[in-house]
């Protein structure tokens, strides 16, 4: 069925046609509209769930940590200072392994205070053992949701569904909400692996040491550091599995089918520009005038950035002469941090070949600086005819005024 | 190459004694009920276990006599400071193991 | 009306294995032990950081034969309301969800998600266990930590700030239960715990629990140092029921006998008070019989 309503309400429509039994939330702009609406499906029982108005963002994972742990599929959101405030927790949910979503509406970070958008809060959670997928519009915000919840529970790791605050949040734009039953079929209930159960009591996340030791039976234990390879290889088994999920989600609703890398007239593209979220879409109006002018240029945009699917990102761009990186987040004293991925991607996949692409970093947009389409071109179009080779050795920011 | 574990991919453990190894090797001095002060010993009937009810290990037997578990007992005291007939003494290991050798 | 609790028809199933990492002599040994037998089969606990994790064990073995959630330091009564979202989700109803925490994971860290699931009235128990400072990091001070008591972080004057009145705190929520209580009084403990688990709403339970090595005290001491608090009337042993405060057990058979010991014995018996002077033990002692004077009316 379509409807025209906003991102937030699309992401509302996500969580409650995936049966999310426990909900908590603090709010926080431009994620309140979203919370509000689950609270507002479940008093009217709408929804079959519980919503705890929680006191504070790291008392909303806390509530979802625990609900899990205890085998309720939970659900979370918020934004910029809440998801940093959680930034214990959402280690903790990782390492875990709490098969957790949580919609991260971007926003910029304080100080000084901004409530507008940049991606600078969720990816300053990348190292944390999350997966996180980023979304480029409404369709993809409620889609992205339900799929969210089958990886995290096929692979045991929470999900972080990003997407942009204001301009996907509360932008208004036609989708399709899936039938209740497809996404039943697609879905199935949570059965956890451990729970918390006084017939089978045990103890969930003790002090772990160093060292391997044998448990009650004799049989020898992980150390801490087994249970972290452990994370980090079902987070790279996690890449096939979101391929999966996604051809499954392809075969019942029709749509979809990229997990890891939108590309919009890559095939024979030059030069191709990469970015997350909605400036991705605005890149297509980029390229597309930018063919009509004769150069050969796509867009490539990342949705699936933890576990980073390096080697399909290398496929789509390496036979590029020139990758332009357009990132509304920063490695402060280096550069952005989806540029650094790019280049490692490349430099792994294209290793004994003679050329490389050679990279462009920009910034942009941080603290919801307006992106002009115009500056987009000029910025692409000056990569296209630019005469040297070499990957810059400054990094490129577009919209500043300084 | 090293141990091969097997396990769980979470920190999950179960239930069992002696986590802490037998922390009666910890005990400087050892308990030592004496049977004939020892009310519920005496009588040979239900009775005071006061021993038993302020023992933080769980280590002293709600029985008759009274027992004590020196695997695990860690040899604090508060049974013979509380024992309202002084029926425990706490007498020094060291003496006790010479005695046993 | 069930038979009075006595050390006879106390449940003798153990929840805790022997052989665990407490010091000896821990007072929250006593406590944990007797609680957990209030409590019953039908539990899951939640427990942040604190002696308790100690105690409780490492991995892959634990010192607790209850479901049992380690969680984050400033979550242990978020996490709480957490398991009940689930429960309440599957309809499971006869389970007690109770968290376990630590002075400074209370009265410190852990206040704002305790007052928040106070507020919400999260069907809980929440249980502190006052041992008095960080003892699980090395004695440092905390806000339960009394004034004039050496720790690790008020190593030369002492700390010079009264303790937090954490049970009052939560007396403000207006929940339905708050008891104040000792594990030097094992069966007023258990009582308090067990009347607990048969009220619906938040119950916040807090005991006094002597620590032998960060207090300064020979490890045989810990009932007989928790018994001196309360006879002196510096920690009393109370329950507050629908806003209605009354002592209980030792606290009011000295509200008959309108009579305290005096508390000088209690400071100097502990190596944490041996820079109180005099003039600060009398100051105390005055704040003493002024409250005990408002009980005795």
């Amino acid at each position: 069925m379509y409807t025209i309503e906003s991102g937030n309400v699309a992401a509302a429509l996500g969580v409650k046609l995936a049966g999310a039994q426990v909900i908590a939330a603090y709010p926080i702009t431009p994620q309140t509209p979203l919370t509000e609406k689950l609270s507002e499906f479940i008093e009217s029982r709408e929804m079959d769930a519980q919503y705890i108005p929680v006191e504070s963002e790291h008392s909303a994972l806390a509530v979802c940590i625990a609900a899990s742990t205890a085998g309720a599929r939970a659900f979370t959101a918020t934004s910029a200072n809440g998801l940093l405030y959680m930034h214990e927790q959402i280690h903790w949910a990782a390492g875990a392994r709490l098969p957790l979503v949580m919609c991260v509406v971007n926003r910029g970070v304080g100080a000084p205070w901004t409530v507008w958008n940049d991606h600078q809060d969720s990816i300053s959670q990348r190292d944390t053992g999350w997966i996180q997928m980023y979304v480029c519009d409404h369709q993809q915000i409620v889609d992205t949701v339900i799929k969210a919840f089958r990886l995290a529970e096929a692979v045991s790791i929470p999900v972080m569904v990003c997407y942009d605050g204001y301009l996907l949040s509360h932008t208004y734009m036609p989708f399709d909400i899936p039938d209740q039953k497809s996404v039943d079929g697609f879905l199935s209930p949570y059965r956890p692996e451990y729970a918390l159960d006084p017939d089978k009591p045990a103890n969930f996340n003790t002090v772990t040491l160093p060292d391997v030791r044998a448990d009650i039976h004799g049989r020898m234990s992980h150390g801490y550091m087994e249970v972290r390879y452990l994370l980090q290889e079902d987070m790279r088994k996690a890449i096939d599995v979101a391929g999966d999920i996604e051809k499954r989600f392809k075969q019942i609703f029709g749509r979809g089918g990229e997990p890891y890398v939108e590309s919009y007239r890559c095939e024979d593209a030059e030069f191709i520009a990469v970015s997350m979220g909605s400036l991705a879409y605005q890149l297509r109006d980029v390229v597309d005038m930018l063919r009509d002018e004769g150069y050969k240029v796509g867009i490539a945009a990342i949705r699936l950035y933890r576990p980073f699917p390096d080697q399909a990102i290398a496929k789509t761009l390496e036979k590029a002469k020139g990758v332009i990186v357009f990132e509304k987040a920063l490695s402060y004293g280096y550069q952005g941090p989806l540029c650094a991925d790019i280049q490692s991607a490349l430099y792994a996949q294209s290793n004994g070949r003679k050329k490389r692409p050679s990279v462009y970093p920009y910034i942009l947009g941080l603290g919801g600086r307006e992106i002009k389409t115009g500056d987009l071109i000029n910025a692409v179009r000056r990569v296209c005819t630019e005469t040297s080779t070499d990957t810059p050795d400054t990094l490129g920011w577009i919209g500043l005024k300084i | 190459m090293g141990t091969r574990t097997c396990g769980h991919k979470i920190s999950y453990s179960e239930p069992g004694p002696g986590d802490g190894g037998r922390t009666g090797s910890w005990r400087v001095l050892r308990p030592i009920i004496n049977l004939d002060r020892c009310t519920p010993a005496k009588r040979n009937t239900k009775a005071c276990f006061i021993c038993w009810l302020c023992c933080p290990d769980g280590v002293i037997s709600r029985s008759l006599p009274p027992t004590i578990n020196y695997q695990y007992c860690k040899g604090c005291g508060i049974c013979a400071e509380e024992c309202p007939m002084n029926a425990i003494e706490m007498v020094e290991e060291v003496s006790l193991i010479k005695e046993e050798k | 009306m069930h038979a009075k609790t006595n050390i006879f028809n106390l449940p003798e199933t153990e929840f805790v294995h022997p052989g665990n990492r407490a010091c000896a002599g821990c007072g929250l040994g006593i406590a944990y032990r007797i609680g957990l037998k209030a409590l019953g089969k039908d539990t899951i606990l939640v427990v942040p950081p604190s002696c308790l994790t100690v105690l409780q064990g490492l991995y892959p073995i634990a010192a607790t034969k209850l479901p049992c959630l380690n969680v984050t330091f400033a979550s242990a009564a978020a996490a709480a309301t957490g398991v009940i979202g689930a429960l309440q989700a599957f309809g499971r109803e006869g389970i007690n969800v109770v968290a376990w925490a630590g002075d400074g994971g209370t009265s410190d860290i852990g206040l704002q998600a305790l007052s928040g699931a106070a507020e919400r009235e999260s069907n809980f128990i929440y249980i502190c266990y006052d041992n008095e400072a960080y003892m699980n990091t090395g004695v440092q001070r905390s806000g339960t930590t009394p004034c004039g008591a050496l720790t690790a972080t008020t190593p030369i004057k002492g700390k010079l700030q009264k303790k937090k009145d954490v049970p009052a705190i939560m007396a403000a929520h207006h929940i339905s239960y708050v008891a104040s209580c000792s594990a030097a009084y094992p069966i007023d403990l258990y009582d308090k715990i067990k009347k607990a688990t048969g009220m619906t709403g938040t119950k916040y339970i807090h005991i006094h629990t002597p620590c032998p090595p960060g207090w300064g005290f020979d490890p045989r001491y810990t009932i007989k140092m928790g018994k001196l608090a309360v006879e002196s009337g510096l920690y009393d042993l109370y329950e507050i029921e629908c806003d209605q405060f009354r002592l209980t057990d030792a606290s009011e058979k000295l509200l008959k006998k309108k009579k305290l010991r005096d508390v000088d014995k209690y400071f100097k018996s502990q190596g944490r008070f041996k820079i109180m002077t005099d003039d600060q033990i009398s100051a105390i002692r005055e704040d003493i019989h002024r409250k005990w004077e408002a009980y005795w009316g």
